[in-house]
């Protein structure tokens, strides 16, 4: 039964290849195989689920693709209980957002390819939840970044779309730099690629702890820039510029979820080297306020829930890095239920009111029943509200949080106070008060069905699926998501108080200053004008990253052609240049010397012989005298 | 094996420059297709090497040896290993399917094709000679033509681009022919030989080594390229026609890591050691530097040129690492890029043919008006970024992996590659494809059904060997452990 699991990733990559190949000219029938296909992978899903509830054992199967000396990997597949949720999460949310698709990309000249890359999107991450081996994650991975990359560029006439795809792509590649070196490391001290054989290897003490941290460090680096994590979150709130199922997509179960489960599934990792574990905590509660704070000031409905993202996502990384297994994987799956429900409700919106702005909506409530019920849903659950999935979840990351230090629970609920307060300044703002564009008012609508049913579907999930980590559940998710064994932790009743009250005061602020009116939000405005300007220009993160990162290495390698041109080549001329230099030497040596010497040579010659053929007149008696003269000199010179 | 397979291979490309020149000039056709059937030939020829090469052994086979002239010692003397194997095929297929490229050459089509299949012969020989005096005169028999055909058919900067690559890669060669004759001199009984060198190698002194291996790693260096020997690449390139790119990009550098894997490696294993970690700073110096150049570039042909002196940077770092599989990952890569580079060389041309310009910045939102064009090269792209599930993955994985336990920090320094790799790459992409369209290339033609079957061949090995790269990594196992054997000791 599990051994046929590979066919869950298998259906969507061959829907994708059909699409590309045979079925781009018929947008329908695409859709309808993409969707058809992500459906069979949630069918085939459902008996993995309760085979692993039935034998909660960790299972593989595979098979080898590569061997040589020093690299032999088997690929294949691994399911255990966290491979096994997220199968469910991955296909429930990729299935709802195929179909409310169907509706939202209607008439897009384009829609078979948006079609394709769904499914191709929908395989990788499949792919990325059920590897076994760090060769065969990072792949996925890979593919994941480029599917994405495809997803949030579709809209590709558009600059801002382009240009967020490739920040999307290379921000998340800097940090797999990271995660490729810290593979090589790990690889190397344990020489195999497979996740439990490492593990077992980790558990034993054969690996030292300084490698292991390191690897868990630059591995985390990786997680880092796909979950969006300081100092690599620049890219996602740019990645609303893709199509807003995608961002639903993006948000929820896919892209950013992989950052998240890496850290799960290599839990082993950090949980042997506390500092690495130490470091994660850090980040993820670092990044949930730093998100959360700007949050507060956007006026774009997708970026609100982008750095909502951003910060929930801390919030699990917190979670992970304090070896909160079980609390960071089930705020995960939460999170993907109503923040896939939060994207699709605000992309309804969109869809109504063709607008992102907040400011230029307001009162669509009675417009927009579903919508605004469902979204209101969604927010209530992330607010943390009793007895939404938000609730249980969040609360059991306080719960790991509290244990390990107040300061990391101190930060959780400063953040809490800020996500319910953005949430509802984005609720009250959008659907109730008096409409603020007219004209776009009126051509509002509900959106068709073919939307609101998964807005409903995943209504419910945002209110009920939490209910499995009822912390009172005797068999519940901690039971059967865990490391090592299971937290048993006593349900604390005063941490869920203050989540509580903490939540409804987020709220409450919310509701004086944008229903009620009775604080001035202008007024705050002018008065904190300075972290007002901080906050709304994100922290100048993007600027920063310009002008150290990107301007210096264009401006390197602008130099670096002139180097190779104006000193390399020049060289290489000059080279040339010089041999021809000297054979013009030579060639002037040569005519003007050697030659000159040859020619100098038969010139005295000549001359001596022009000289001394004077002599020979011809006439005896010339010679005669000659040699009268010549015995004369003779005697001459014996007598002397 | 009683056929002389591999002479059949190396000589059909030369019978069919003698029917081309047999040709008259205006048989423009006729000249074409019988270049093409004698390009093919070593292609099918190709496949049954492949079919029948046995993986088991490191040792030569499909050997043809007959004695040539006695006094010098000097024999016809063929074979192939599992280094060989992958690159005859190689440059059987590139050299068919550049040729099929070449269709659209209008001016002078006898000669180029002549020159063409000589090209050929020269490269498939070197792959496969064992005798030094008959590597020595495939090696300079390539010079020939490849100065003709980028002197003649080139772009505007053709006579200095021809005259560069020819007299640097001469230059190169005198040194060789000094290493051969210090080696035969050297060796008693005086030999050319090539297996017999390298089975007498230890005997030869370290001091030795160190000196011929450096006269043969001028020449090598000079073709691969290795910086700072680079910069007649992309002169050249960019000068040369298109096929002659792709044969050059795709063949010709290969031949300089073909050297060091076949003849510096196994007959100077102790200047291989020595010389290992300068060979490994000078790759990452090639991998960063041709990659940062990159980024500088505004010419589309220009651009790939220069990511040919990155990705070869990879190679050498397979190849200085001396373990299985770093070399390994070598010929991986040696094979992937002469795949995914002789497809961007063929893609640039079909936009060049149409556009008539190259600069990057000339172009805009070509993607909605050429999608199949624009799919395709976008494709290859992802192909050289290294992207999984493509061959340049498992290739650059493979020397990361490999060299990662020998030089920790320079690994960690070159993985730097892959992101300004994915960069520059992505730079392109969005401005040429992506973004709004450029209203002056409205009457831009698709890409054509010839040019798409010129690219096929190529996107599917490059698909092949990235999903499942077993078959070549058996095939070409026993001989890469025999020359880790042979430097290692």
């Amino acid at each position: 039964m599990l051994a046929s699991s590979w066919l869950i990733p298998l259906l969507p990559l061959v829907a994708f290849a059909f699409i590309v190949f045979f079925t781009n000219k018929r947008p329908k029938l695409s859709s309808y195989l993409s969707v058809g296909a992500v459906c069979g992978s949630f069918v085939l899903s459902v008996p993995v689920l309760f085979e692993v509830l039935k034998n909660p054992i960790t299972s593989e199967f595979k098979f080898t693709w590569i061997d040589l000396q020093g690299f032999t990997i088997q690929m294949g597949i691994l399911i255990d209980p966290l491979t096994a949720v997220m199968l469910m999460v991955v296909t429930i949310v990729s299935m709802l957002v195929h179909i409310y698709s169907i509706g939202y990309m209607a008439g897009d000249p384009r829609f078979s390819r948006y079609f394709s890359f769904l499914s191709l999107f929908t395989f990788a991450m499949l792919g990325l939840v059920l590897a076994n081996n760090f060769f065969e994650i990072f792949i996925f991975w890979e593919l994941v970044g480029l599917t994405s990359y495809l997803l949030i560029g579709f809209w590709f006439e558009k600059k801002v779309a382009a240009d967020a795809g490739k920040k999307a792509f290379i921000t998340t590649r800097t940090g797999d730099l990271g995660f490729l070196v810290g593979i090589f490391l790990l690889v190397s001290a344990a020489g195999t690629f497979n996740f439990n054989q490492i593990f077992h290897q980790i558990e034993a003490g054969s690996i030292s702890t300084g490698i292991l941290t390191v690897s868990a460090i630059l591995i985390f680096a990786g997680a880092v820039g796909k979950s969006a994590q300081f100092p690599l979150h620049v890219w996602l709130p740019d990645a609303m510029e893709g199509p807003t199922p995608v961002s639903a997509l993006i948000h929820a179960a896919t892209m950013v979820a992989a950052g998240v489960y890496l850290v799960a599934r290599t839990m082993t990792l950090f949980a042997a080297s506390s500092s690495a574990g130490l470091i994660v905590a850090i980040i993820g509660a670092f990044t949930a306020f730093l998100a959360a704070s700007i949050g507060l000031v956007q006026n774009d409905i997708k970026r609100v829930l982008a750095y909502s993202t951003i910060s929930q996502l801390g919030y699990m990384m917190l979670a992970l890095g304090l070896v909160g297994l079980t609390a960071g994987t089930f705020h995960l799956m939460t999170h993907a239920f109503f923040k896939a429900l939060l994207f699709l409700g605000a992309g309804s919106v969109i869809h109504a009111m063709h607008t992102n702005d907040i400011w230029k909506m307001g009162g669509l409530f009675p417009k927009m029943k579903i919508t605004a019920i469902t979204f209101i849903i969604a927010s209530l659950s992330i607010s943390g509200i009793f007895p939404f999935s938000g609730f249980w979840s969040k609360d059991e990351i306080f719960a790991v949080a509290a244990e390990y230090h107040p300061i990391f629970l101190l930060v959780a609920i400063i953040v809490a106070f800020m996500t319910a307060f953005y949430m509802f300044r984005l609720c009250f703002v959008t659907f109730f008060g008096k409409p603020r564009d007219k004209h776009k008012f009126d051509h509002a609508h509900e959106s068709p069905k073919v939307m609101t049913i998964p807005l409903m579907i995943l209504a419910f999930l945002s209110i009920f699926a939490g209910w499995l980590g009822i912390p009172w559940l005797a068999k519940g998710y901690s039971s059967f998501v865990f490391f090592h064994h299971p937290h048993h932790a006593e349900p604390k009743i005063w941490l869920m108080l203050i989540s509580t009250i903490v939540a409804l005061s987020g709220i409450g602020l919310a509701y004086l200053i944008y229903y009620k009116g009775s604080i001035s939000a202008e007024k705050l405005k002018e008065k904190f004008s300075f972290p007002y300007k901080l906050l709304f220009n994100k922290y100048y993160f993007d600027e920063l990253y310009q002008a150290i990162i990107i301007n210096p290495i264009m401006g390197f390698a602008n130099f670096l052609f002139k180097f190779d041109l104006g000193i390399i080549d020049w060289l290489v001329n000059a080279f040339g240049n010089f041999t021809l230099f000297i054979s013009n030497v030579k060639e002037w040596f040569d005519t003007n010397i050697v030659d000159g010497a040859v020619n100098g040579i038969a010139w005295i010659f000549k001359k001596a012989c022009t000289g001394l053929r004077q002599i020979q007149t011809g006439y005896l008696s010339n010679y005669i005298l000659v040699i009268f003269f010549g015995i004369l000199l003779i005697i001459l010179f014996k007598i002397a | 094996m009683n056929i002389p397979i591999l002479s059949y291979m190396v000589f059909s490309p030369i019978l069919g420059m003698i029917l081309v020149m047999l040709l008259k000039k205006e048989q423009v056709q006729g000249i074409r297709w019988v270049s093409a059937i004698f390009s093919f030939i070593p292609l099918i020829l190709s496949f049954f090497l492949l079919a029948n090469y046995d993986p088991s052994t490191s040792k030569m086979q499909f050997v043809e040896f007959h004695k040539w002239i006695p006094s010098l010692g000097a024999n016809y003397h063929l074979g192939a290993d599992g280094l060989s194997v992958p690159m005859l095929f190689l440059t059987a297929l590139l050299s068919f399917v550049s040729i099929i490229g070449s269709f659209n050459i209008n001016f002078r089509v006898k000669e180029y094709f002549a020159f063409f299949l000589l090209l050929e012969t020269g490269m498939l020989g070197v792959f496969c000679a064992l005798d030094f005096f008959l590597f020595y005169i495939f090696w300079e028999i390539m010079l020939v033509p490849m100065y003709f055909l980028i002197g003649i058919w080139g772009g505007p900067r053709k006579e200095y681009a021809a005259i560069k690559f020819f007299l640097y890669t001469l230059f190169g060669s005198v040194f060789m022919l000094v290493g051969i004759l210090a080696l035969y001199f050297t060796v008693e009984p005086h030999t050319l030989n090539m297996m017999e060198l390298i089975r007498r190698a230890p005997e030869l002194s370290r001091g030795f080594q160190l000196i011929v291996y450096v006269a043969f790693y001028l020449a090598f260096a000079i073709k691969v390229p290795i910086f700072p020997f680079h910069t007649w690449l992309p002169d050249a390139h960019v000068e040369a026609p298109t096929a002659v790119s792709v044969v050059l990009a795709g063949i010709l550098l290969k031949m300089g890591l073909y050297g060091l894997l076949r003849v510096s490696y196994p007959m100077f294993p102790k200047a291989a050691l020595y010389f290992a970690l300068p060979l490994a700073l000078l790759a990452v110096i090639n991998i960063i530097y041709g990659a940062l150049v990159c980024m500088a570039q505004k010419d589309l042909k220009k651009l790939v040129a220069y990511s040919s002196v990155s990705h070869m940077g990879f190679c050498v770092l397979g190849i200085a690492a001396i373990t299985v599989t770093g070399i390994s990952g070598c010929v991986f890569q040696m094979v992937s890029h002469g795949l995914i580079t002789g497809a961007l060389f063929l893609l640039v041309g079909v936009l060049y043919d149409r556009a008539h310009t190259r600069d990057i910045d000339a172009f805009g939102g070509l993607w909605v008006k050429l999608p199949v064009y624009s799919g395709i090269m976008t494709l290859f792209c992802l192909g050289s970024l290294g992207l999984p599930g493509l061959s340049g993955f498992v290739s650059e994985f493979m020397v990361f992996i490999g060299a990662f336990p020998v030089f920790k920090v320079i690994v960690a320094i070159a993985v730097l590659g892959v992101v300004l790799t994915a960069g520059y790459f992505l730079r392109m992409i969005q401005r040429i494809f992506l973004g709004e369209f450029n209203p002056k290339w409205e009457g831009l033609p698709e890409i054509s059904g010839r040019e798409i079957f010129t690219v096929t061949p190529l996107a599917i090995l490059m698909i092949f060997i990235g999903v499942y790269p077993m078959p070549l990594a058996n095939m070409i196992r026993a001989t890469m452990e025999n020359i880790v054997r042979l430097v290692g000791g």
